[in-house]
């Protein structure tokens, strides 16, 4: 028996106003035409505007003298008699990956150092630890930073009374500064030996592994490779004479000249970033080690592995899988974080491109969006890396 | 034989070395001679810690006096918070108008309290209340209007303002979060397209970067004539940035919820929408609360770069102060006094925020 259903017989036929895919287009056409409309309203005005206002549009500007200072430059040759735009673009982005960098390294190795301890069994330790976490982690950056810079290091002694070690090693108000290592003819050898060290690791720990995998025999890959990257350089300065001298720093009455100096401005940076990071980075290493199901532990214990190597071969690689991810995106804020050095007076790119060099020459979205620019591919490089290494550390399932 | 024992010998207590105080101390502090070693080194080193600022923060330290002068200066000078309490808390809004910034926060206090706690079963007309009713009385509350004294945003400031900014911001992003995650996920790709890249971009630079262009830029934008106070552009910068992040834990919600509920919805006959506000989106809001409850914490956090757009948040007050001629030297007080704040603040949603999980996980705990 059929039933007639009224409606259905006739092939069902919609109406165009009730078909998904004649609406899905239509909202569509919608969505482009009004998001058109609104960049043409915004180039619109801002074109207006900046006629009114006489400010010039292009590139132009980055060939441009700068005429002003930047206090931290590391690397190039800055003068602000002959150096451009384009140079403080420069240098702001090498003071952006410099402390960056060394932000990174730094948070990684207390988050780690952290995390581990607020497993610690020691009721103390824990606490200490946990203590760390959740203040650090519930206090603004920016205030951490102010507090560094104008309550710690501005409020240290002055260069006359600086703290010692030795003779040459001097702390104060005008920063850290220890003796420079000036090269002498022949220097050259030292990079080398540290070089051919950490590629003669690289080939030992992969010698190492495969024969791991055939023999079973293990071999003590860490101590052999931090000998030859440290013992190889030493050795070759050895060999060829010691060929360099120290500078060392000379304190005046208000000023050091000569050797090295760390800045206040890079100290305060440096430590807010790499402290602040390093609490989320604690609690990331803490869960993603509690992550690793305790039978993995008792398992090893029970085949009657050390608990330092089970540790190292059983818990760590397993943690790194849940580790990886939510450490990219800690190292992606690290990396934008250090924007706030402009509040410290730190020479990085928001602060003297975005900032000085806004204010000289007026160009406001020419520099935001040049701004913009380096975060984004920065943003992007880190992720593309840390997906790299977090395939690499997958779990390879059939 | 009498030696044979017939009835059962009463059960020991637990030796005293293993139970009690001294049997924690023994497992927690002294469980190996390694443990041992730690213990006593680091007990020293946090007596110190702790002793050198209790020196520095109580023992030392002066409350009473009106100026500098009043103050010995061997520990801190709390003196200068209690002189600037006042702008501390509200900036420079005017003080005979400051009743009118406590009227708000108790009628907030109220709302979030039947929002927030289980007192009440439905949350519906509180959620009204706190965020329908209340806005709009915040707004003639402190702008004015209505009968009361106008008080321009430049004068706000201090903790006052770090709340506005941290409250609009939310306001503001959760509903556009929503719709940019829901965009995300649409089947249609010039929607998708555009409710990426808005995410993406954001995601990817800094906060400083959004309020310079906020603030520089977003005057550009806009027709002659047309011009936003500091405080209204420095809001729209902070909340297209946290409707970005927003956008993201809400996406991981919608992507928790099986695909079962969304086929079950349309199989009853519900429209996108429909299904979308009566099935998926209360189910997934709620999974992503406490990630929301984070997100604020960041964003509440985030409120003190608008110090470097120049406006007077709880922080710039507090740094303007410790660099006033008659308070020199001070800086390590504002600081100290600024981050316990924020900390107060912080760890207390912290908590709410993990106290609220446990709520919800009720289903799936052992």
């Amino acid at each position: 028996m059929t039933v007639d259903v009224p409606g259905m017989s006739e092939g069902a036929k919609v109406s165009p106003f009730r078909d998904p895919k004649v609406r899905a287009l239509f909202f569509q056409i919608l969505v482009i035409v009004t998001f058109l409309a609104f960049v043409y309203y915004i180039t619109d005005n801002t074109i207006t505007n900046l006629e009114k206002r006489g400010i010039a549009s292009g590139f132009d500007f980055l060939t441009q003298n700068s005429g002003f200072d930047i206090g931290i430059v590391l690397f190039v040759d800055y003068n602000a008699q002959v150096s451009t735009h384009g140079d403080v673009l420069l240098i702001g982005i090498i003071n952006t990956l410099a402390v960056s960098l060394s932000g990174i390294i730094f948070a990684t190795i207390i988050g780690f150092i952290f995390g581990v301890l607020r497993l610690s069994k020691n009721w103390l330790v824990n606490k200490i630890a946990a203590v760390y976490i959740e203040v650090v982690r519930n206090i603004p950056l920016l205030v951490q930073l102010l507090f560094w810079y104008l309550a710690v290091l501005l409020e240290l002694p002055n260069v006359r009374d600086s703290a010692k070690i030795g003779e040459s090693i001097a702390l104060n108000n005008r920063g850290l500064s220890f003796p420079s290592i000036v090269p002498e003819v022949g220097f050259w050898i030292i990079p080398v030996a540290f070089l051919i060290g950490i590629v003669a690791t690289v080939f030992i720990s992969r010698w190492a592994h495969k024969r791991q995998d055939e023999t079973g025999q293990p071999f003590p890959v860490i101590t052999t490779g931090l000998g030859l990257i440290l013992g190889l350089p030493i050795l070759a300065a050895l060999v060829a004479g010691m060929p360099f001298g120290f500078e060392y720093p000379t304190m005046g009455r208000f000023n050091i000249s000569g050797g090295w100096v760390v800045k206040p401005e890079f100290m305060a940076l440096f430590l807010g970033l790499s402290i602040y990071t390093g609490g989320f980075i604690a609690e990331i290493v803490r869960s993603g080690i509690n992550a690793v199901s305790h039978g993995q532990t008792e398992a090893a214990n029970s085949l009657g592995i050390k608990p330092s190597i089970t540790m190292r071969l059983v818990i760590i690689p397993q943690a790194l899988r849940v580790i990886i991810p939510p450490l990219t995106s800690q190292y992606l804020n690290l990396t934008k974080n250090s924007s706030l050095g402009t509040a410290i007076g730190y020479s990085e790119i928001v602060a003297i491109f975005a900032g000085t060099s806004l204010n000289q020459t007026g160009q406001a979205i020419e520099i935001i969006a040049l701004t913009m620019l380096f975060y984004l591919t920065i943003s992007l490089i880190i992720s593309v890396f840390m997906n790299w290494y977090n395939k690499r550390i997958a779990l390879v399932e059939r | 034989m009498a030696i044979v024992r017939t009835e059962r010998h009463p059960d020991l207590p637990p030796p005293v070395t293993q139970t009690g105080v001294i049997g924690w101390l023994r497992q927690n502090l002294f469980s190996s001679w390694f443990n041992t070693i730690l213990t006593i080194v680091t007990g020293y080193v946090v007596y110190h810690a702790v002793y050198a600022f209790l020196d520095f923060a109580v023992i030392n330290a002066n409350f009473v006096g009106t100026s500098r002068d009043d103050c010995t200066l061997d520990g801190a000078c709390w003196v200068f918070i209690k002189q600037r309490f006042g702008q501390i808390m509200y900036g420079f809004y005017p003080e005979a108008e400051r009743w009118r910034v406590d009227v708000g926060y108790v009628l907030g206090a109220i709302g979030l309290f039947f929002v927030l706690s289980n007192v009440v079963k439905s949350k519906i007309w509180p959620a009204v209340y706190l965020f329908i009713i209340y806005p709009v009385i915040c707004y003639f509350l402190f702008y004015g209007g209505l009968g009361l004294e106008v008080v321009e945003t430049s004068q706000w400031g201090g903790l006052f303002l770090t709340l506005v900014l941290a409250s609009v911001s939310i306001f503001v992003a959760l509903p556009l979060g929503i719709i940019l995650a829901l965009g995300r996920r649409s089947e249609m790709p010039v929607v998708r397209m555009v409710c990426v890249g808005f995410i993406e971009l954001i995601r990817a630079v800094p906060l400083i970067s959004v309020l310079f262009m906020a603030s520089v830029m977003l005057p550009l934008f806009l027709p002659e004539g047309m011009n936003f106070d500091k405080l209204i552009r420095a809001l729209v910068g902070m909340s297209l940035f946290s409707a970005a992040y927003m956008a993201e834990v809400i996406r991981g919600g919608l992507q928790a919820l099986p695909k079962g509920q969304m086929e079950a919805a349309k199989s009853l006959g519900l429209g996108y929408w429909q299904a979308m506000g009566l099935i998926i989106l209360p189910q997934a809001l709620k999974i992503s609360i406490p990630s929301i409850v984070n997100t604020f914490i960041g964003l509440f956090k985030d409120t003190t770069l608008v110090l470097i757009i120049g406006l007077f948040d709880l922080l710039s007050v507090v740094k303007a102060g410790t660099q006033d001629a008659d308070w020199l030297g001070l800086a390590s007080e504002g600081y100290v006094f600024v981050a316990a704040v924020f900390w107060v603040f912080c760890f207390g949603m912290s908590r709410y925020s993990i106290w609220l999980e446990n709520q919800l996980h009720t289903g799936h705990k052992r």
